[in-house]
């Protein structure tokens, strides 16, 4: 049943709606473990769009396997999705940097204190991102380390290729994950693809991920099969590869590939002249995690992110 | 004077960024001035390109005290002014919330840590900055409360408010809180205009700013003793948020007193031209900020109000 968790009258004729669906299995009448699912924090991250309806496709079609509840929260930032804007139209503010919020605060502050209120009490909360425009990131859990031992035994059964652990940014203070995490909910923050659009299949190794998980903690009664195990970014290092000039990038490898020491990963080029400013080179083998899909980059921007030094990945039988 | 280039980044297709600073005086760094980091910081632009000209021409009068050297920064992000974008880069960083920055970071972080390395040795900070919101303030001095803060200092600006707030998850990676975690004495400086210059406004920042170098012995320059500071918390401000959505009608102007009770402003439907909403002050004091734009949202705050001060 779709249910609105927050409203509030923006300046002319529209209420800006935060909705969700709530699914539950039969005869729970509201008792009983509750998963949340959210997404579109970031209007410009659309992975999430799929996944949600995924989800609530699949439990429809077979709604005996649920015994919980599951809460799909599509869009946080309605309209900030509507015109592809990782902020807040118009406040031009981050809407993950303003958790928990504030119930007497400006509108948005009151919408993040809402989505806290009704996320309250969830035995897990996955919070589901895409990567920017500029790079392209393969499907990966995200955790603070101070709450990795809570929570990289819910993210093992994700269904990920990566457990990247003290990544920065979206494990920040003021974001949802945190928020939820202190306040005792297990949060995962997944990220995947690309900003502005969906990867299919992406999206369907992280939904059944999902699946699995809830089968793990006994909301989901059909046992998952082909679930693999995710390298965990402690096991090895990551490696930031960015520009060292400025100009166009062009990779040489595809993304979510292996390799090896002194391998080319791309280079970096000045059209009008012509010419090559810089070869980038693997300082180590490794697997590219991320890789920049945007070609014009300035001096620092991010290529590639590497992670060395790891193990091959198992399913879950093989376990 | 001495001009200095801070850090250049070059850009495809765009002429190199080059981020410059103007020093005065020889001896110990001694204060610095850093202007916008936003490419709408237009009037906190015009107030550091002010202090150029009168440092310049203090200079030249041999009024910059001996020993004593100053720093201004007119600009950090000429490349969003340029093109009318608030943030840098195709990325959108905000740069202001970057410090103390990475020299082997992205590319904003690396424009912060070059100007942070720069200026992290001067005793005295202070960055001409803006609300994150679009509003009019009453011209103040902002500091965080990290432990490091002296808002004795602050009251030298003589402006009429001293702010003090805590700090949140997010101030940490402003330049305010880095100066003040390595001991400069830092002062944020708001003025009531963000993208317009107001001529007012800006006289008034830019003799702050030379009034409180006068007072700390750096320069020699006669001026106005101003005001005797009010310090304030956070606590001390109270907002009044808008019970609709519609047209703005705002008739309370910031920097006046208004008692309870009294109509602060009209909320109009969009559609139908009636009142929605009379927004009435909910208590005694001075109106602080302003909501500037003509159209606002639902529980957004119209105004911030000095709870039971007069004038």
């Amino acid at each position: 049943m779709v249910k609105t968790v927050f409203s509030i009258g923006l300046s002319t004729g529209e209420n800006l709606v935060i909705k969700k669906n709530r699914l539950e299995g039969e005869g729970l009448q509201g008792k009983g473990r509750r998963v949340a699912i959210v997404s579109g924090i970031h209007g410009d991250e659309l992975e999430g769009q799929y996944v949600c309806y995924e989800v609530i496709r699949r439990v429809k079609e077979k709604p005996e396997y649920l015994e919980g509840i599951l809460d799909v929260y599509p869009a946080l930032n309605p309209i900030g999705i509507t015109v592809a804007d990782r902020m807040i139209p118009k406040l031009e503010k981050d809407l993950n940097r303003m958790f928990p919020g504030s119930g007497q605060g400006a509108a948005f502050e009151r919408a993040a204190a809402a989505i806290i209120q009704d996320l309250e009490g969830a035995s897990l909360c996955i919070d589901v991102h895409a990567s920017s425009r500029f790079v392209k990131e393969i499907p990966q859990v995200r955790i603070c380390e101070e709450f990795a031992d809570k929570l990289i035994p819910y993210a093992r059964h994700m269904n990920v290729d990566m457990v990247w652990t003290n990544a920065t940014e979206t494990v920040h203070e003021s974001t949802l994950a945190h928020s939820m995490n202190v306040k005792g909910v297990p949060t995962l923050v997944v990220e995947m693809g690309l900003g502005m659009r969906i990867n299919r299949s992406y999206g369907k190794q992280v939904v059944d991920g999902i699946f699995s998980l809830l089968y793990e903690m006994g909301i989901w009664k059909k046992e998952p099969h082909g679930i693999q195990y995710p390298v965990l970014s402690t096991d090895g290092e990551v490696e930031f590869i960015r520009a060292e000039c400025s100009g166009m990038f062009i990779p040489a490898i595809e993304h979510s590939h292996f390799v090896k020491r002194g391998d080319k990963i791309g280079e970096i080029i000045t059209p009008i002249e012509g010419r090559t400013e810089k070869e980038i080179i693997a300082g180590k083998d490794g697997l590219v995690f991320t890789l920049r899909e945007y070609p014009m980059v300035s001096k620092g921007a991010l290529l590639a992110r590497i992670l060395t030094d790891i193990r091959p990945k198992r399913t879950r039988e093989e376990e | 004077m001495f001009a200095e280039d801070i850090y250049t980044l070059s850009l495809p297709y765009r002429e190199d960024m080059a981020i410059k600073g103007y020093r005065f005086g020889k001896g110990e760094q001694s204060a610095c001035i850093v202007g916008p980091m936003r490419g709408n910081g237009v009037q906190q632009m015009y107030i550091c390109a002010k202090l150029v000209k009168a440092l310049k021409e203090l200079e030249a009068k041999g009024c910059i005290c001996s020993g004593k050297e100053i720093m201004v920064i007119p600009v950090v992000n000429s490349y969003s002014m340029n093109i009318g974008m608030r943030f840098f880069g195709v990325e959108a960083a905000d740069i202001s919330r970057q410090f103390p920055g990475r020299e082997w970071g992205d590319t904003a972080e690396r424009i912060a840590a070059a100007v942070f390395n720069r200026i992290k040795d001067y005793s005295f900070g202070i960055q001409l900055t803006s609300f994150h919101t679009a509003g009019d303030s009453v011209p103040h001095i902002r500091m965080i409360e990290n432990g490091y803060q002296n808002a004795s200092l602050a009251n030298l600006f003589g402006l009429p408010f001293v702010v003090v707030r805590k700090p949140r998850p997010i101030d940490t990676k402003t330049l305010n809180y880095n100066w003040q975690n390595r001991k400069t004495a830092a002062f944020s400086l708001y003025t009531n205009s963000n993208e317009a210059v107001d001529e007012e406004s800006a006289k008034q920042s830019e003799a702050a700013i030379l009034r409180f170098l006068t007072r700390m012995g750096m320069i020699r320059y006669e001026s106005h003793s101003g005001y005797i500071s009010h310090v304030l918390t956070q606590e001390d401000l109270t907002d009044v948020n808008t019970m609709c959505g519609g047209i703005f009608r705002r008739k309370a102007r910031v920097g006046h007193e208004v008692r309870y009770g009294d109509a602060m402003a009209e909320i109009i439907d969009p559609y139908k031209g009636n009142a929605k909403e009379t927004i009435l002050a909910p208590t005694d004091g001075i109106v602080f900020f302003a909501h500037s734009e003509s159209l606002i949202a639902e529980g957004d705050v119209a105004y911030q109000l000095v709870h039971r001060l007069h004038e």
